[in-house]
């Protein structure tokens, strides 16, 4: 990492920055009295305008300035934080984005409309007109307009190892002293009692009235040097010079800013908000950043490594050799540590996914005019970071579905006796080897009329048949089916659920929609936490080896002979009164082999679907590195990849999916026979 | 009708090839084409594609297809002999460098053609599709043949229902 670009790593730095200053936005659209997300907003905006101008965009901190100062307004308490404040903040941070991406060239006049109806937003919020919110240069960044005349309420505590560190408090008193008349009171409520006090440390804090022309970063210049350990608070004092107000809260209210020029992010002192930053800080310090094709490759040779682990335990299984043994048990399970060690590595919280879709639904909601919350669980839950990339096109279809023809107006849902505020759940939890994304909203639910009349213009069903209610709400995947009378803007255009649809398919997922009409609908994702090792059951079919994926396996059965012989004509299966279409792989792969006595049948399942596959021998679990074939066999559709054994062969890995689909069309021609 | 292959001759009119059999036929590929010659791997039939590319191998960790090229020129498929080899080699297919092993009865040497000496493929009196031949090359003791590897590769996604009829009679 230490050769990287420093512009390209500020770059990555401030896409952070500014997803942290847009979460905590959008927060503070929910509760605009938070003082804790002001607070946050405006660190954020202060470090990127303090890193902005280090590493050269200048007019990134040009712009940041200005929003940061018309926002410190509102950090004061001047002026109350409102939802157009909100709205045009976050309007600004967009074109801030603009501005890292290096396309904000030549945007000066977005820039200057946005300020100005930044400006405009804050008068209208009833502050005094923000002085400098309008474009003056960053010089102007101390002429704040509170810093004239008055002065400043300056309370302080130093760390207790302060003076032993070197620190002289008279010495920072007389420097504030040089700045202006200066009152100054000793708190000395934090004064133990005689014998527990010890000499060396520094238990008095200080209340300063000062009075001077001199900017805050004037004072926080004279504390600079132990600005990260101490309590430190600064406020303007009113004009008309007031006796001190009452003692300052022997607990300090709110942490500073650094001042302008520090660059990076500074510790802030204990207090709520001071806290959440430095945990952040802290995660930060803690955690490396690692291109992920490092990562791929180190999972490349993991998979190796669990190739030729398994060869070397067959092969010491198979001598009589105890050593062997014994080597062979503790490579085995150190492969299989480092094996999970680098999935967890791999695996990246949902949070970061769903943390995207807020805005979205933020906007959604300004767009259609329906008041929307969104609601998110299991943030924690984590998944393989390229199921997660893979992953977000297909919310954001789902999750515009959701709002735009799922939800209703206001007024349709007052009507209905609901919530003016139509709701959308995005939960995500683990269950097994899957994690388990739904999408839930409360609006009118799937018009089964209308997908039933779109079905029959379209021809996949005929007019008057029966469908099942699963299948026909299955029909919303079929290529160019758009169920919305009407095309808007957002969704309707008749893309996007079929996309939705392959793209989980692809991720080895299952898509499953339900819907109560009036009660809304909900759809469940199902992914595999991983893509490049799954636990699979070994097969034999004929002469051929091949890897079913475990988590699709239901359960397995005999195949008694006669049982055989019966079922010949209609391959179905009567399993705890469900009937069970099955394949016969043997047929299906042409192996030309006389099946085995005893075959067995190995009931797999996507969704609700189910399959027999009938296999001459069950082998047992496997480990299954899974490896892409060429594209010369890309459209061999009945295998998802290859693996390679521990005996240096190769096992198909069979597409569930796929087979399940051929078994559901075979269910269907016999059901049209018979 | 597919667009042939040009042949990249050097600036003296000469390429380097790597020489070998199939049945009684002489066939040649560019050596640079080339990147190990191995003996015959347990291969590992995949049901449903074409006889053509009918198997993988797993060669040093990797699945690679194996191709049988006898099918491209309607030779009958032949038990390994002593002198089978897989020559690996690698080429762009649908734009991916692909490795893909090509069985051999026997593999001779590289050695170099001129193109003084090649011709195209008339286009009648061939017993072999036009399209997957790019030249024809006289040699002392006989015709060399230059295959289009890529319109015989191309020719899978094109022609898999009719080559995929017969694959119930090889395995």
């Amino acid at each position: 990492m230490s050769e990287q670009d420093p512009i390209a790593a500020f770059r990555v730095e401030a896409g952070e920055l500014l997803d942290q200053v847009e979460q905590g936005l959008l927060d503070l659209g929910h509760r605009l009295d938070d003082r804790n997300l002001v607070d946050e907003v405006f660190r954020g905006l202060h470090t990127l305008k303090g890193s902005g101008a280090m590493f050269g965009f200048d007019a990134l901190a040009a712009f940041t300035h200005h929003c940061e100062t018309a926002f410190d307004r509102v950090r004061k308490g001047l002026v109350p934080a409102t939802q157009e404040l909100v709205a045009v903040i976050l309007s600004a941070k967009d074109h801030m984005r603009a501005l890292v991406d290096g396309d904000g060239a030549g945007q000066e006049a977005e820039g200057a409309a946005i300020l100005a109806r930044l400006q405009a937003a804050i008068e209208a919020a009833g502050g005094a007109p923000a002085g400098d919110a309008a474009p003056t240069g960053v010089a102007a960044a101390a002429a704040t307009p509170e810093a004239t005349g008055a002065g400043w309420q300056i309370s302080f505590r130093l760390p207790a190892d302060a003076m032993a560190n070197g620190t002289n408090p008279l010495m920072l008193l007389d420097e504030l002293r040089e700045l202006g008349e200066c009152h100054i009171v000793a708190r000395t409520d934090a004064v133990p009692a005689f014998p527990d006090l010890i000499p060396t440390e520094c238990h008095i804090g200080w209340d300063v009235t000062l009075r001077t022309s001199e900017p805050k970063s004037a004072i926080e210049d004279v504390f600079i040097f132990v600005m990260d350990d101490m309590v430190l608070t600064i406020e303007a004092l009113a004009a008309d010079p007031a006796p001190v107000a009452e003692a300052a809260p022997a607990v300090p209210m709110a942490a500073i800013a650094p001042p302008p020029g520090a660059v990076a992010p500074v510790a802030q002192p204990a207090n709520d908000a001071g806290a959440a930053g430095r945990a952040a800080t802290k995660a930060a310090g803690e955690s490396v950043r690692v291109p992920a094709e490092r990562l791929d490759e180190l999972m490349d040779r993991v998979g190796e490594l669990v190739i030729a682990q398994s060869r070397l335990s067959q092969v010491a299984g198979a001598g009589t050799d105890l050593i062997l043994r014994s080597v062979s048990e503790e490579i085995a399970r150190l492969a299989g540590e480092l094996r999970d060690t680098m999935m967890v590595l791999r695996m990246v919280p949902v949070a970061s996914l769903f943390g995207r879709f807020r805005r979205l639904v933020h906007d959604l909601s300004r767009e259609t005019g329906k008041s929307i919350e969104l609601a998110t669980e299991g943030e924690s839950t984590e998944v393989d970071k390229t199921v997660i990339e893979r992953l977000a096109d297909p919310l954001v279809h789902l999750i515009r579905n959701a709002c735009d023809h799922g939800l209703e107006t206001p007024e349709v849902r007052v009507a209905a006796g609901k919530a003016a505020v139509g709701r959308v759940l995005l939960s995500a939890h683990q269950a097994g080897g899957e994690v388990v994304i739904t999408i839930r909203d409360d609006g009118r639910g799937i018009d089964r009329d209308r997908v039933r009349a779109k079905a029959e213009a379209q021809g996949l069903i005929q007019p008057g048949q029966v469908v099942p209610d699963q299948d026909l709400l299955q029909m919303i995947f079929h290529p160019g089916f758009s169920t919305a009378a009407q095309v808007t803007n957002l969704s309707g255009r008749g893309v996007g659920m079929d996309v939705v649809k392959r793209t989980i398919e692809s991720l080895r997922g299952a898509i499953d929609v339900t819907s109560s009409p009036g009660q809304g609908s909900t759809v469940v994702l199902r992914i595999p936490l991983t893509l490049a090792i799954i636990d699979g059951l070994l097969i034999r079919v004929g002469s051929g080896r091949y890897v079913i994926p475990l988590a699709a396996v239901e359960e397995c059965l005999e195949l008694s002979l006669e049982e055989d012989l019966r079922s010949r004509g209609r391959s179905f299966i009567t399993l705890r009164d469900r009937l069970v279409p099955f394949l016969r792989l043997r047929e299906m792969f042409t192996t030309g082999s006389k099946p085995d006595t005893y075959q067995k049948i190995v009931v797999v399942a996507t969704g609700a679907e189910r399959v027999g596959l009938v296999v001459d021998q069950i082998i047992g679990s496997h480990q299954t590195v899974i490896k892409s074939m060429s594209s010369l066999h890309r459209d061999v559709a009945t295998f998802a990849g290859a693996t390679i054994l521990g005996d240096g062969g190769v096992a198909l890995i069979l597409d569930v999916a796929q087979l399940v689909a051929i078994g559901q069309q075979q269910e269907e021609r016999l059901r049209a026979a018979g | 009708m597919h667009e042939s292959t040009p042949t990249h001759w050097d600036a003296d009119g000469n390429l380097e090839v790597l020489t070998f059999n199939l049945d009684e036929e002489t066939f040649a590929m560019e050596a640079v084409l080339v990147q190990e010659i191995v003996d015959l791997l347990p291969e590992t039939i995949v049901p449903g594609a074409s006889p053509l590319v009918g198997s993988v191998v797993n060669f040093r960790g990797k699945i690679i297809p194996i191709a049988d090229l006898r099918l491209a020129f309607g030779m009958p498929q032949a038990e390994p002999t002593v002198d089978s080899r897989i020559v690996v080699i690698e080429m762009d297919i649908h734009g991916e460098p692909t490795a893909i092993g090509i069985r051999t009865d026997k593999v001779h040497e590289v050695a170099t053609l001129t193109r003084d000496h090649a011709e195209e493929p008339p286009a009648v009196g061939m017993r072999w599709k036009r399209d997957f031949v790019r030249e024809l090359v006289r040699a002392q003791d006989g015709i060399i043949v230059l295959p289009d590897l890529p319109s015989i590769f191309r020719s899978l996604s094109a022609a898999d229902d009719h080559a995929g009829a017969p694959a119930s009679t090889i395995h």
